[in-house]
């Protein structure tokens, strides 16, 4: 069963922060969802191989060749805090 | 509002021009969107211009497509150039492509002409177009009822005619069980069988787009459109592409359809087991062998579904960290809280809720008992579907348990929810073709959906037992009313 500090752990990993009413929410959710998940174990599958894609095609590749992006200035334009060719971000070490 | 071929007829004809339907369905769309909600943006501007370089076409002589002039509406998580690309989410509020997906790079190649961005669940998550950050979509037959999701935007505008078609996007059951809400014709390709470049990844290895009429010829028509291999997505299948309108003929002499059994246990409405039994019958009159088969891991599809869908979404969308685009948290302190916060005030409580089932599966010490346990189970699925079309040439079952429910009426328990896909996510786990169609109503007048499931890559099969029951019955000539 999944506790709040397993949901603190597993929102952290996942770069959320979460207000208090959120982590007791999703603790009691995460709970009921993981729970109704575990009928699974009704299946006995321990020969049988895992399908990691519903239409297998494999291998698919294509010359590594580069194309610049016709919209550069549009995409620059886009980003939350762009500087001339680089997107801005907060202080990344502490000085 | 007329057929795409109705209409193809009325331009070719110089009947009308497509400036004139394009200012019906932007009439249409002023009149409906205060009730409805339909749509995230409106791109009148745009659709009236593309309708004059089409009548220009027109007026030149030039011979013209069957979707030239059409009105269509695109789901919010589809890229169009320059136009908002929301995905229903706080997010992507500002998030402008510079790039356009395949699918709608080839409508607009065609001729069709985009009405607007139709609203969806957040990120496609969600039955009801209910977790959408902008707005609530109203049910056309039923304004206080839900569309269903997550392409409940789309669903509903066709359903009220403010465009001829539309498209939607199908991981769990996001164009057949709106389509069943809604009265329409929804189907989900085979994976693979249409390019999902530029579609906003939720889930990859479920991930599908298809089209919404309402018409199964309207449908075939626009999956004939979209359908064919693209270098721009890996997963595109590279194999020719038939004509699918070629496909609908009104004779079932021959044809194997079997009827799921386990579809038809606890949680299924009444009436949604009557109106499906009458259209077995009518299969049956139209000179279909129907038969019961039995899918025994069938209702293990929602449990494994919860497990994969959340684990690939966690991934997919760790991409949404406010540095290149879309919303970030105003003067964060540093990098990590830039994260966590912008993601915090980002995404809504259904995404979050998915991420953090979905780390959970993936993370240290869980992975084989949930991550790698579902993927078996999908096999186990997968394979009751292969020795069911080893004796049947489709499957059907109802789209959805229910009729459309009432708006706020399981918002509060997510599971509840999750269960109004139960029939139509193992069809995605298996990577299958499947199309809702309405086969009657129930005591409220609400539209109940059939589901018509086909082996890989047999459209074709789908769409004519589709066209055959539709063409023997009234439903598709029933459409919502609007008092006003």
């Amino acid at each position: 069963m999944i506790g709040q500090q397993d949901v603190q752990k597993v929102a952290h990993l996942a770069r959320l922060t979460l207000t208090p009413a959120e982590e007791a929410q999703f603790t009691t959710q995460l709970g009921a969802i993981l729970e109704y998940v575990e009928q699974l174990n009704e299946l006995d599958v321990t020969t049988v191989e895992p399908t990691t894609r519903a239409i297998d095609v494999s291998n698919i590749t294509r010359p590594d060749q580069q194309h610049p992006h016709p919209n550069r200035a549009q995409i620059l334009a886009g980003a939350p805090d762009p500087e001339g060719d680089f997107f801005r971000v907060p202080k990344i070490m502490d000085s | 509002m007329a057929s795409i071929r109705e209409l193809h007829q009325q331009l070719v004809s110089k009947a009308r021009s497509a400036t004139e339907i394009t200012q019906e369905a932007l009439a249409r769309v002023d009149r409906l969107e205060p009730k409805l909600r339909s749509f995230l943006t409106v791109t009148a501007e745009q659709a009236l211009a593309q309708a004059q370089q089409v009548d220009a076409q027109i007026a030149a002589g030039d011979t013209i497509g069957l979707l030239t002039g059409i009105p269509i509406g695109i789901k919010d998580n589809l890229c169009t150039q320059g136009v908002p690309t929301t995905c229903g989410s706080r997010i992507l509020e500002n998030f402008i492509p510079p790039y356009e997906s395949t699918v709608t790079q080839k409508l607009k190649a065609a001729g069709a002409i985009m009405v607007g961005k139709t609203n969806l669940d957040e990120f496609a998550m969600g039955s009801s177009t209910e977790n959408s950050a902008y707005q609530v979509t109203a049910n056309p037959w039923d304004t206080t009822r839900v569309p269903g999701g997550s392409s409940g935007g789309s669903a509903a505008a066709v359903a009220a005619a403010e465009c001829v078609v539309a498209l939607g996007s199908d991981t769990g059951g996001s164009i057949r069980q709106p389509a069943s809400f809604c009265g329409v014709v929804g189907l989900k390709p085979t994976y693979g069988l249409v390019s999902r470049y530029g579609l906003v990844a939720y889930a990859s290895s479920l991930d599908q787009i298809g089209p919404f009429g309402r018409t199964v010829e309207d449908v075939a028509i626009l999956l004939g459109a979209i359908a064919g291999h693209d270098p721009k997505d890996s997963t595109s299948l590279d194999i020719p592409i038939p004509d699918y309108t070629q496909a609908l003929i009104p004779a079932l002499k021959g044809k194997r359809v079997g009827v799921i059994q386990e579809t038809f246990g606890e949680g299924l409405d009444a009436v949604v087991a009557d109106a499906v039994k009458a259209a077995l019958q009518q299969l049956q009159d139209l000179g279909a062998e129907v038969q019961e088969i039995s899918c025994p891991r069938f209702r293990y599809g929602l449990p494994t579904y919860y497990v994969i869908a959340p684990s690939e979404a966690s991934a997919n969308l760790a991409r949404y960290d406010g540095v290149k685009y879309g919303y970030r948290v105003e003067t964060p302190e540093n990098l990590m809280e830039m994260y966590t916060q912008t993601r915090a005030k980002g995404f809504g409580a259904e995404v979050k809720r998915r991420i953090m089932i979905g780390t959970y599966a993936l993370s240290a010490g869980y992975y084989d008992a949930y991550y790698l346990k579902a993927q078996k189970v999908r096999t186990l699925i997968k394979q009751d579907f292969e020795a069911a079309f080893e004796q049947v040439d489709v499957l059907v079952c109802p789209t959805a348990p229910t009729t459309a429910f009432k708006a706020g009426e399981k918002t509060a328990d997510p599971l509840s929810m999750y269960l109004s896909d139960l029939m139509t996510i193992p069809v995605n786990l298996a990577g299958l073709p499947g199309l809702s169609l309405p086969c009657g109503f129930d005591a409220q007048g609400l539209p109940i959906g059939l589901q018509i499931i086909g082996n890989v890559l047999q459209e074709s099969t789908v769409l004519q037992v589709a066209y055959a029951y539709e063409q023997a019955t009234p439903w598709h000539q029933h459409h919502p009313q609007f008092n006003d």
